[in-house]
């Protein structure tokens, strides 16, 4: 029963460390801020999300779970919202998508409501 | 005896693709060309720093570990809105002295004097 505990969590150390890694690799190699955002937040959430889960696991202890599954909702909580706040940054302050990208929606509608608003006035 | 080992080793597996991944991070921290590019990676390396906390608190057995690895998240999350201010801001003072880039040219397609101007007063920060 122990070893099987400790297979778990050793399964959970690996694929959280992976996790990690392919954040990184995706960090390195995509073109872009707003496509290497992608990797940052999902895969790097995953990651540090199932190490942390791995210690409450191996801690065989309630509180010890508790805490570190809140540690897990509280970074899941944040990571998105930082990633969505530093893509809204970079795009209002105009740092463009990169070169294949055919279309960019926020700017399109923006410039929309620009020019609905000179009408008006 | 034979279940300690497996976490261990599994834990020192763990530490090898963790800090590769750091390097990685780094690599775009240092080479990101834009300030968003690095202010993301800064990002990554407080997640990936929690994941080698998590692992530490594992190999050492001081479960204490998890409440700094969440007020590290705490902090790592208000910088990462602070900068995201910063970059708001940066821009518009920029634009505001720049009226004609509407868009708000960050210095990449800059000419030669300005763009060094422009670095300059960014390291002097």
């Amino acid at each position: 029963m122990d070893l099987v505990w400790a297979i778990v969590v050793a399964v959970i150390l690996i694929a959280g460390a992976l996790s990690s890694l392919i954040a990184a690799i995706g960090i390195v190699r995509l073109p872009d801020l707003y496509s290497r955002m992608h990797a940052a937040s999902k895969a790097g959430t995953v990651g540090s999300g199932l190490l942390l889960l791995a210690v409450g696991i191996h801690s065989q202890d309630l509180s010890i779970l508790a805490r570190a599954l809140a540690g897990f909702v509280f970074f899941a909580l944040t990571a998105p919202i930082a990633a969505h706040l530093l893509a809204r940054a970079a795009h209002e302050a105009g740092y463009k998508l990169t070169e294949p990208s055919v279309r960019d929606e926020l700017l399109l509608q923006r410039r929309i409501a620009k020019r609905g608003y000179r009408k008006k006035g | 005896m034979m279940a300690a080992s497996v976490v261990s080793a599994a834990a020192m597996v763990a530490l090898g693709i963790l800090s590769l991944a750091f390097l990685f991070t780094v690599y775009r921290v240092v080479a990101g060309p834009t300030l968003p590019d690095r202010i993301l990676a800064l990002d990554m390396l407080v997640a990936i720093a929690i994941g080698f906390i998590a692992v530490i608190a594992i190999k050492t057995g001081f479960m204490l570990y998890i409440d700094i690895a969440i007020s590290l998240g705490l902090v790592g999350f208000l910088a990462t809105v602070a900068f995201a201010r910063f970059v708001i801001t940066q821009a518009q003072s920029s634009s505001a002295k720049q009226p004609h880039s509407d868009q708000g040219d960050d210095g990449e397609s800059l000419g030669g004097r300005t763009r060094k101007h422009g670095k300059r007063r960014k390291g002097g920060r």
